[in-house]
Protein backbone atom coordinates (compact mmCIF):
# COMPACT_ATOMS: atom_id res chain seq x y z
CA UNK A 1 0.00 0.00 0.00
CA UNK A 2 2.62 2.31 0.85
CA UNK A 3 4.84 1.56 -1.45
CA UNK A 4 2.24 3.07 -3.96
CA UNK A 5 0.77 5.85 -1.45
CA UNK A 6 4.67 7.66 -1.50
CA UNK A 7 5.23 8.31 -5.20
CA UNK A 8 1.25 8.59 -6.04
CA UNK A 9 1.87 11.67 -3.53
CA UNK A 10 4.60 12.83 -4.93
CA UNK A 11 3.15 13.08 -8.16
CA UNK A 12 -0.06 14.41 -6.71
CA UNK A 13 1.89 17.39 -5.55
CA UNK A 14 3.91 17.85 -8.12
CA UNK A 15 0.95 18.08 -10.77
CA UNK A 16 -0.75 20.57 -8.70
CA UNK A 17 2.56 22.99 -8.63
CA UNK A 18 2.74 22.41 -12.01
CA UNK A 19 -1.07 23.38 -12.67
CA UNK A 20 -0.74 26.09 -10.38
CA UNK A 21 2.44 27.73 -12.50
CA UNK A 22 0.18 27.27 -15.65
CA UNK A 23 -2.33 29.62 -14.08
CA UNK A 24 -0.15 32.43 -14.14
CA UNK A 25 0.88 34.68 -16.17
CA UNK A 26 4.83 34.80 -16.81
CA UNK A 27 4.83 38.22 -18.48
CA UNK A 28 3.35 39.44 -14.96
CA UNK A 29 6.61 40.21 -13.21
CA UNK A 30 6.83 42.79 -10.23
CA UNK A 31 8.28 45.69 -11.42
CA UNK A 32 12.43 45.99 -10.06
CA UNK A 33 11.28 50.02 -9.29
CA UNK A 34 8.75 49.30 -6.93
CA UNK A 35 9.63 51.12 -3.41
CA UNK A 36 12.40 52.91 -5.34
CA UNK A 37 12.28 56.08 -6.65
CA UNK A 38 10.71 56.94 -9.86
CA UNK A 39 13.39 57.56 -12.75
CA UNK A 40 13.80 60.79 -13.66
CA UNK A 41 11.86 61.70 -16.70
CA UNK A 42 13.56 64.91 -18.28
CA UNK A 43 11.50 65.18 -21.31
CA UNK A 44 9.86 67.84 -23.57
CA UNK A 45 6.60 68.00 -23.33
CA UNK A 46 3.71 66.60 -25.91
CA UNK A 47 1.47 69.67 -27.84
CA UNK A 48 1.46 73.43 -28.24
CA UNK A 49 0.60 74.28 -25.14
CA UNK A 50 2.99 74.41 -23.13
CA UNK A 51 5.39 76.90 -24.13
CA UNK A 52 8.17 75.44 -25.62
CA UNK A 53 11.38 73.93 -24.39
CA UNK A 54 9.60 73.52 -21.36
CA UNK A 55 10.57 70.01 -20.04
CA UNK A 56 8.83 67.11 -18.13
CA UNK A 57 10.11 66.54 -14.53
CA UNK A 58 10.08 64.46 -11.62
CA UNK A 59 9.66 67.58 -9.17
CA UNK A 60 6.43 68.93 -10.88
CA UNK A 61 4.90 66.35 -9.91
CA UNK A 62 6.50 65.84 -6.36
CA UNK A 63 3.65 66.40 -3.50
CA UNK A 64 0.73 64.74 -4.75
CA UNK A 65 0.05 61.08 -5.56
CA UNK A 66 0.15 60.58 -9.51
CA UNK A 67 -0.11 58.13 -12.58
CA UNK A 68 2.40 57.55 -14.98
CA UNK A 69 0.99 56.50 -18.07
CA UNK A 70 2.90 54.70 -20.63
CA UNK A 71 1.44 55.45 -23.96
CA UNK A 72 1.56 55.26 -28.08
CA UNK A 73 -0.26 55.95 -31.07
CA UNK A 74 0.36 53.01 -32.15
CA UNK A 75 -0.75 50.99 -29.43
CA UNK A 76 -4.41 49.44 -29.89
CA UNK A 77 -5.12 49.15 -26.05
CA UNK A 78 -3.78 52.35 -24.82
CA UNK A 79 -6.29 54.19 -27.48
CA UNK A 80 -9.32 52.08 -25.95
CA UNK A 81 -7.78 53.08 -22.16
CA UNK A 82 -7.95 56.81 -23.06
CA UNK A 83 -11.72 57.30 -22.33
CA UNK A 84 -11.53 55.16 -18.83
CA UNK A 85 -8.31 57.17 -17.60
CA UNK A 86 -9.79 61.11 -18.55
CA UNK A 87 -13.01 59.60 -16.80
CA UNK A 88 -11.96 57.67 -13.83
CA UNK A 89 -9.40 60.52 -13.10
CA UNK A 90 -11.63 63.16 -13.18
CA UNK A 91 -13.98 61.68 -10.93
CA UNK A 92 -11.64 60.71 -8.40
CA UNK A 93 -9.01 63.59 -9.02
CA UNK A 94 -5.75 61.60 -9.45
CA UNK A 95 -3.74 63.47 -11.93
CA UNK A 96 -2.40 61.17 -14.79
CA UNK A 97 1.07 62.11 -16.72
CA UNK A 98 1.33 60.24 -19.89
CA UNK A 99 4.57 58.96 -21.25
CA UNK A 100 4.46 59.12 -24.84
CA UNK A 101 6.09 55.45 -26.26
CA UNK A 102 8.30 55.64 -29.30
CA UNK A 103 5.59 57.72 -31.13
CA UNK A 104 5.59 60.39 -33.69
CA UNK A 105 4.27 63.56 -31.50
CA UNK A 106 1.75 64.69 -34.70
CA UNK A 107 0.11 61.23 -34.67
CA UNK A 108 0.00 61.48 -30.93
CA UNK A 109 -1.54 64.88 -30.83
CA UNK A 110 -3.98 63.94 -33.59
CA UNK A 111 -5.11 60.65 -31.14
CA UNK A 112 -5.66 62.88 -28.25
CA UNK A 113 -7.84 65.04 -30.54
CA UNK A 114 -9.73 62.38 -31.51
CA UNK A 115 -9.92 59.69 -28.33
CA UNK A 116 -10.08 62.73 -25.57
CA UNK A 117 -6.91 63.28 -23.49
CA UNK A 118 -6.61 62.73 -19.92
CA UNK A 119 -3.22 63.73 -19.04
CA UNK A 120 -1.73 66.52 -17.46
CA UNK A 121 0.94 66.45 -19.90
CA UNK A 122 2.61 63.79 -21.77
CA UNK A 123 6.45 63.71 -21.97
CA UNK A 124 7.77 62.94 -25.73
CA UNK A 125 9.89 59.47 -25.30
CA UNK A 126 11.13 58.98 -28.63
CA UNK A 127 14.08 56.38 -28.25
CA UNK A 128 12.69 54.73 -25.55
CA UNK A 129 15.36 55.99 -23.54
CA UNK A 130 12.95 56.98 -20.37
CA UNK A 131 10.46 53.85 -21.24
CA UNK A 132 14.34 51.44 -20.75
CA UNK A 133 14.63 53.14 -17.31
CA UNK A 134 11.00 52.27 -15.78
CA UNK A 135 11.69 49.03 -17.02
CA UNK A 136 8.74 48.80 -18.93
CA UNK A 137 8.19 45.73 -20.85
CA UNK A 138 5.11 46.88 -23.58
CA UNK A 139 2.38 49.51 -23.63
CA UNK A 140 0.17 50.38 -22.30
CA UNK A 141 1.59 50.51 -18.45
CA UNK A 142 0.65 52.66 -15.73
CA UNK A 143 2.49 52.97 -12.16
CA UNK A 144 1.50 54.48 -9.13
CA UNK A 145 3.57 57.08 -7.88
CA UNK A 146 3.42 58.75 -4.42
CA UNK A 147 3.94 62.06 -3.18
CA UNK A 148 7.90 61.68 -2.22
CA UNK A 149 8.15 60.45 -5.88
CA UNK A 150 8.40 56.41 -4.72
CA UNK A 151 6.91 53.98 -7.07
CA UNK A 152 4.34 52.23 -5.39
CA UNK A 153 2.71 49.48 -8.14
CA UNK A 154 3.07 49.10 -11.61
CA UNK A 155 0.23 47.89 -13.98
CA UNK A 156 0.94 46.03 -16.64
CA UNK A 157 -1.86 46.24 -19.92
CA UNK A 158 -4.72 48.47 -19.90
CA UNK A 159 -6.52 49.67 -17.28
CA UNK A 160 -10.36 49.34 -17.76
CA UNK A 161 -13.11 50.91 -15.16
CA UNK A 162 -12.56 47.44 -12.82
CA UNK A 163 -8.86 47.65 -12.99
CA UNK A 164 -9.35 50.91 -11.77
CA UNK A 165 -11.67 50.42 -8.98
CA UNK A 166 -10.20 47.57 -7.27
CA UNK A 167 -6.26 47.82 -8.51
CA UNK A 168 -5.70 51.62 -9.09
CA UNK A 169 -8.03 53.44 -6.56
CA UNK A 170 -7.50 51.02 -3.36
CA UNK A 171 -3.88 51.47 -3.96
CA UNK A 172 -4.05 55.21 -4.47
CA UNK A 173 -6.69 55.55 -1.34
CA UNK A 174 -3.86 53.74 0.86
CA UNK A 175 -1.66 56.23 0.18
CA UNK A 176 -3.78 59.06 0.48
CA UNK B 1 91.78 5.93 -23.68
CA UNK B 2 88.42 4.44 -22.28
CA UNK B 3 89.28 6.62 -19.50
CA UNK B 4 89.31 9.94 -21.15
CA UNK B 5 85.93 8.87 -23.56
CA UNK B 6 83.84 8.33 -20.37
CA UNK B 7 85.43 11.82 -18.71
CA UNK B 8 84.41 13.92 -21.65
CA UNK B 9 80.64 12.14 -21.81
CA UNK B 10 80.45 12.75 -18.09
CA UNK B 11 81.36 16.79 -18.95
CA UNK B 12 79.14 16.60 -21.92
CA UNK B 13 76.47 15.39 -19.55
CA UNK B 14 76.71 17.59 -16.60
CA UNK B 15 77.08 20.86 -19.36
CA UNK B 16 73.37 19.42 -20.90
CA UNK B 17 72.20 19.26 -17.27
CA UNK B 18 73.40 23.13 -16.34
CA UNK B 19 71.55 23.91 -19.61
CA UNK B 20 68.43 22.26 -18.68
CA UNK B 21 68.76 24.57 -15.63
CA UNK B 22 69.23 27.16 -17.16
CA UNK B 23 66.56 26.44 -20.00
CA UNK B 24 63.68 25.79 -16.97
CA UNK B 25 63.47 29.01 -15.56
CA UNK B 26 64.40 30.82 -19.20
CA UNK B 27 61.37 29.16 -20.54
CA UNK B 28 59.41 30.06 -17.68
CA UNK B 29 60.27 33.30 -18.05
CA UNK B 30 58.87 33.31 -22.00
CA UNK B 31 55.92 31.65 -21.21
CA UNK B 32 55.44 34.35 -18.59
CA UNK B 33 56.10 37.17 -21.26
CA UNK B 34 53.67 35.21 -23.60
CA UNK B 35 50.55 35.12 -21.64
CA UNK B 36 49.88 38.93 -21.74
CA UNK B 37 51.00 39.10 -25.08
CA UNK B 38 48.18 36.38 -25.05
CA UNK B 39 45.72 38.42 -23.15
CA UNK B 40 46.22 41.36 -25.50
CA UNK B 41 45.55 39.70 -28.78
CA UNK B 42 42.66 37.88 -26.79
CA UNK B 43 40.73 40.83 -25.36
CA UNK B 44 37.24 40.78 -27.15
CA UNK B 45 36.40 43.59 -29.60
CA UNK B 46 32.70 45.36 -28.44
CA UNK B 47 31.07 43.87 -31.09
CA UNK B 48 32.11 40.57 -29.77
CA UNK B 49 31.31 41.56 -25.96
CA UNK B 50 28.12 43.19 -27.24
CA UNK B 51 26.84 39.48 -28.85
CA UNK B 52 28.23 37.97 -25.16
CA UNK B 53 26.36 40.36 -23.24
CA UNK B 54 23.50 39.97 -25.50
CA UNK B 55 23.06 36.45 -25.26
CA UNK B 56 23.23 36.53 -21.59
CA UNK B 57 20.29 38.62 -21.13
CA UNK B 58 16.46 38.14 -21.80
CA UNK B 59 14.31 39.78 -23.51
CA UNK B 60 11.54 41.18 -21.37
CA UNK B 61 8.84 40.90 -23.93
CA UNK B 62 9.22 37.31 -25.75
CA UNK B 63 10.77 36.07 -22.64
CA UNK B 64 12.10 32.74 -23.63
CA UNK B 65 14.76 34.11 -26.03
CA UNK B 66 17.59 36.12 -25.25
CA UNK B 67 17.96 39.96 -26.34
CA UNK B 68 20.46 38.55 -29.43
CA UNK B 69 17.83 36.38 -30.26
CA UNK B 70 14.98 38.50 -30.51
CA UNK B 71 13.46 40.88 -33.18
CA UNK B 72 11.36 42.06 -30.62
CA UNK B 73 12.07 46.20 -30.70
CA UNK B 74 12.54 46.17 -26.96
CA UNK B 75 15.70 43.86 -27.47
CA UNK B 76 16.89 46.27 -30.41
CA UNK B 77 16.79 48.88 -27.88
CA UNK B 78 18.73 46.94 -25.62
CA UNK B 79 21.06 45.98 -27.83
CA UNK B 80 21.37 49.70 -28.45
CA UNK B 81 21.39 50.54 -24.96
CA UNK B 82 24.48 47.57 -24.35
CA UNK B 83 26.77 49.29 -27.11
CA UNK B 84 26.40 52.84 -25.66
CA UNK B 85 27.24 51.65 -22.48
CA UNK B 86 30.45 49.55 -23.72
CA UNK B 87 31.37 52.29 -25.85
CA UNK B 88 31.11 54.70 -22.52
CA UNK B 89 33.61 52.81 -20.94
CA UNK B 90 31.44 50.31 -18.88
CA UNK B 91 32.17 46.60 -17.84
CA UNK B 92 30.17 43.86 -18.93
CA UNK B 93 29.09 43.46 -15.37
CA UNK B 94 27.80 46.99 -15.02
CA UNK B 95 26.02 46.29 -18.36
CA UNK B 96 24.34 43.75 -16.41
CA UNK B 97 23.98 45.83 -13.38
CA UNK B 98 22.45 48.74 -15.42
CA UNK B 99 19.69 46.21 -16.99
CA UNK B 100 19.56 44.44 -13.93
CA UNK B 101 18.50 47.84 -11.79
CA UNK B 102 15.74 48.78 -14.17
CA UNK B 103 14.24 44.90 -14.83
CA UNK B 104 15.20 43.28 -11.78
CA UNK B 105 17.17 39.37 -11.53
CA UNK B 106 15.14 37.79 -14.26
CA UNK B 107 16.63 39.58 -16.73
CA UNK B 108 19.90 37.34 -16.53
CA UNK B 109 18.98 34.42 -18.70
CA UNK B 110 21.61 32.34 -16.15
CA UNK B 111 20.09 33.35 -12.88
CA UNK B 112 22.81 33.93 -10.36
CA UNK B 113 23.57 32.05 -7.50
CA UNK B 114 22.63 33.24 -4.30
CA UNK B 115 20.56 32.49 -1.45
CA UNK B 116 17.05 32.49 -3.37
CA UNK B 117 18.54 30.62 -6.51
CA UNK B 118 20.57 28.17 -4.35
CA UNK B 119 17.02 25.62 -4.46
CA UNK B 120 16.95 26.26 -7.75
CA UNK B 121 20.62 25.36 -8.71
CA UNK B 122 21.09 22.55 -6.36
CA UNK B 123 17.85 20.87 -6.72
CA UNK B 124 18.89 18.44 -9.57
CA UNK B 125 21.66 17.41 -7.83
CA UNK B 126 18.90 16.68 -4.31
CA UNK B 127 16.99 15.23 -6.24
CA UNK B 128 20.00 12.39 -7.79
CA UNK B 129 20.71 12.22 -3.98
CA UNK B 130 17.50 11.40 -3.47
CA UNK B 131 17.09 8.83 -6.06
CA UNK B 132 20.00 7.23 -4.76
CA UNK B 133 18.86 6.76 -1.71
CA UNK B 134 15.84 5.31 -2.57
CA UNK B 135 17.72 2.73 -4.62
CA UNK B 136 19.65 1.80 -1.90
CA UNK B 137 17.19 1.22 0.12
CA UNK B 138 15.06 -0.60 -2.08
CA UNK B 139 18.10 -2.87 -3.70
CA UNK B 140 17.86 -6.60 -2.94
CA UNK B 141 20.44 -7.70 -0.56
CA UNK B 142 19.53 -5.77 2.74
CA UNK B 143 16.84 -7.14 4.23
CA UNK B 144 15.81 -5.47 7.34
CA UNK B 145 17.10 -7.53 10.79
CA UNK B 146 14.08 -6.68 12.80
CA UNK B 147 10.48 -8.33 11.77
CA UNK B 148 7.64 -5.94 11.37
CA UNK B 149 4.38 -7.59 14.10
CA UNK B 150 3.12 -8.37 11.00
CA UNK B 151 6.31 -11.04 9.86
CA UNK B 152 5.79 -11.61 13.86
CA UNK B 153 2.56 -13.20 13.95
CA UNK B 154 3.25 -14.87 10.49
CA UNK B 155 6.39 -16.76 11.59
CA UNK B 156 4.27 -17.81 14.90
CA UNK B 157 1.64 -18.85 12.63
CA UNK B 158 3.91 -21.07 10.69
CA UNK B 159 5.98 -22.39 13.90
CA UNK B 160 2.20 -23.19 15.64
CA UNK B 161 1.12 -25.01 12.19
CA UNK B 162 4.48 -26.81 11.85
CA UNK B 163 4.12 -27.98 15.89
CA UNK B 164 0.51 -29.60 15.07
CA UNK B 165 1.53 -31.06 12.01
CA UNK B 166 4.32 -32.98 13.92
CA UNK B 167 2.18 -33.68 17.06
CA UNK B 168 -0.51 -35.55 14.30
Amino acid sequence: MMRFAIPLAIFLALAAMLGMGLQRDPRNLPSALLEQPAPEIDRPILGQLDPPGRRLMLKDMQGQIWLLNVWASWCAPCRQELPTLQAMSQRDGVPVYGLNYKDQPEKALALLRVAGNPYVSSAIDIDGRVGLDFGIQGVPETFVIDARGIVRMRHLGPVTPEIWRDKLMPAIKALR
Amino acid sequence: MTCSKTRSLLSLLSRLRRLCRLAGPLLLVTAAMLVPAAGVMARPSLDEREASLASQLRCVVCQNQTVAESRAPIAQDMRQQIREQLSKGSTDEQVVAFFEQRYGAFVRYNPPWKPSTWLLWLSPFLIALGGLWVLRRNLPGTPSDTLTSEERKRAQQWLEAGQEDHRS
